[in-house]
């Protein structure tokens, strides 16, 4: 369970953005709907431990992220939130394998290749572990980019804009792709989107 | 995957800046390596060849030349002295031991010594193989001519005018070898050695051949011979003898520890030169790798923060790139030390004279200095491309 709890942020000099308190509970899929500004980035940047909120708590299981040092806060992020950002920001000079592998790694965790497999399998990406991100496409690329997301069993799984820069049909594998993981790894599911063609595929909503 | 592996691979994406990189350094380290290779082992060479002999009297002219002909074999003499003047210098009170040298010959570029038995108690030889040279035409010698001339026991050999060259040769005698020497680790493993007489059986005109039976006889007096290796009986001397030989007598006294060092002084003027130039290219070495790491920190800054977003923390991501410096700066400085070492062996290939031979296949302590200096660079390149990573914003950085 995450609870967002009387949070809001200030950038420098910027206006004060105030978020609604937030409950999202075990295996639920939500939707952050909001227009360009409305700080639905900031939002979960701050859910992600990526961006300290000036005032307000994020709480993850029990886990008061922002009571956590520098270091633990990395570990904790490694270990339980799986982020997919809207573009794959793979890194160049490792294989689709190794990109995967880096996310155990810094998380402190085993590494197991069978795993790394039947997950790259499982998003229709089965022979492509040695290959480089220059040979993928951008739709093989974003998969790849769940499947490092995937790969530490996250209790969250938060994705920003996943489906912006993709057409019609891979945004609705994207979709597709982390409803359905985001299930079978009993993960709760964030999608920050302003992307009207996705409103329909999940219940529940948040609004900014 | 740990972060050394992450470093390399990094580094291998851009094989052709890493490759100058690593050039750049391997070739400030490989100049100072054989710059210090070389004078540790002509210093060490010196030292082992001058060892025991205080003084070398010889014909007047450059003492410096005086002391490589007779010492080090590697210049031509001053001349030559009269063997009387020279054996009743010999007989002196000052002097512990002497022994005469003759010289003028040579056999495939090794020099043909002549002198008497003192020589080998002066340099400790021992044999590897037969005897020393006892009557005239008699030659033991050293491990190198052995190995590089094929000779073995009873083989027998001309002898050619001149140090160097072979065309020149006198037929009249054979030499034959008596003697094999073990490797001595100085200028004897390049020298035939016999005795006097030999040398002057050698020169005399056809058909006047006298009986050199006895090699430390002194019916030579009415002879010339090349110089004379004097130790002293006591330090006292070290002041009174050479000046009495030069003002006293038509020869000249050269000292081996004054003219080594002059000889040091006038080659460590272009060794001081050579030194600067290769810290100069370390030196730039270390702002090339800095400039490409600094650099390579824009196109590098997504993949920092998604290694931090995944859990990689500050201090992991700081040492991922003090590492890249790192492995640069120490895979160009052990390339270095090969590349120093392997043109010394060349360079030794070539080198005219055998007596001074220079080698690769040689270490020296003093050498893990050069690769603690290649981990110094690479940590001054690497810092504040490193300390770069601190200042990341994951957030602002991954939603461009």
């Amino acid at each position: 369970m995450i609870k967002v709890e009387s949070l809001n942020h200030r950038y420098n000099n910027g206006p004060i953005l105030h978020f609604p308190d937030w409950t999202i509970g075990d295996n639920e899929q939500w939707l952050l709907l909001g227009s360009s500004g409305s700080g639905k980035s900031t939002l979960l940047n701050c859910i992600s431990g990526l961006l300290k909120p000036t005032q307000g708590n994020i709480v993850l299981n029990g886990t008061d992220l922002y009571s956590l040092s520098s270091k633990a806060m990395d570990r904790f992020r490694g270990q339980h939130i799986g982020i997919v950002f809207q573009k794959p920001h793979l890194i160049q000079s490792l294989n689709i394998s190794e990109n995967i592998e880096i996310a155990c790694s810094f998380a402190g965790l085993p590494v197991i290749k069978s795993k790394i497999f039947s997950l790259l399998e499982s998003l229709g990406l089965d022979g492509k572990a040695k290959k480089y991100p220059s040979e993928l496409s951008q739709g093989q690329l974003q998969r790849v980019s769940v499947a490092r997301a995937l790969i530490n069993h996250p209790t969250l799984l938060i994705a920003d804009e996943p489906t912006s820069s993709l057409d019609d049909k891979n945004a609705e594998n994207v979709m597709d792709m982390l409803i359905t993981q985001a299930k079978e790894n009993s993960a709760s599911l964030v999608i920050a989107t302003h992307d009207t063609r996705i409103r329909n595929r999940v219940e529940r909503e948040y609004l900014l | 995957m740990n972060i050394f592996k992450i470093s390399t691979k990094n580094l291998l994406r851009n094989k052709l800046t890493t490759f100058l990189n690593v050039i750049l350094v391997a070739f400030g380290v490989g100049i100072l390596s054989i710059l210090f290779l070389a004078s540790t082992q002509i210093g060490n060479k010196l030292e082992s060849n001058s060892k025991d002999i205080d003084l070398v009297v010889g014909a007047k002219g450059s003492p410096l030349q005086l002391i490589l002909s007779s010492i080090y074999h590697i210049d031509f003499p001053t001349g030559n002295i009269p063997a009387k003047d020279a054996y009743e210098l010999m007989q002196n009170p000052m002097v512990k031991r002497a022994v005469p040298l003759a010289l003028g010959d040579n056999y495939n570029g090794f020099r043909i010594a002549g002198t008497d038995s003192s020589f080998v108690g002066l340099y400790g030889l021992k044999l590897a193989s037969g005897s020393f040279w006892n009557k005239d035409l008699e030659v033991t010698i050293g491990s190198s001519v052995a190995r590089e001339s094929k000779l073995k026991i009873g083989d027998t050999f001309f002898g050619a005018h001149g140090l160097n060259d072979s065309s020149d040769e006198h037929k009249q005698h054979a030499y034959i070898v008596k003697g094999i020497l073990v490797p001595q680790g100085n200028v004897t493993d390049n020298l035939v050695l016999t005795n006097i007489g030999s040398v002057y059986k050698m020169h005399e005109p056809s058909g006047e051949e006298e009986h050199h039976e006895a090699p430390e006889s002194k019916e030579i007096s009415n002879k010339e011979i090349t110089s004379i290796l004097i130790q002293y009986r006591s330090p006292m001397s070290v002041v009174l003898f050479p000046r009495m030989v030069n003002q006293s007598t038509n020869m000249q006294a050269a000292s081996p520890a004054m003219e080594s060092a002059r000889l040091f002084s006038l080659i460590g003027v272009g060794i001081d030169t050579l030194k600067w130039f290769a810290i100069l290219i370390m030196a730039i070495s270390a702002l090339s790798v800095f400039i490409s790491l600094y650099n390579s920190m824009k196109e590098k800054k997504y993949d920092l923060a998604v290694m931090r977003c995944l859990g990689g923390s500050k201090v992991k991501i700081f040492f991922l790139v003090m590492l890249e410096g790192l492995l640069i700066t120490f895979a160009g400085a052990i390339l270095g030390l090969i590349i120093g070492h392997t043109a010394l062996q060349i360079i030794g290939l070539y080198q005219e004279s055998s007596q001074a031979r220079l080698t690769g296949i040689y270490f020296v302590g003093e050498e893990i200095y050069l690769l603690i200096a290649g981990l110094c660079i690479g940590i001054v390149a690497a810092i504040i491309p490193a300390l770069q990573t601190y200042r990341v914003d994951i957030a602002k950085t991954l939603s461009k």
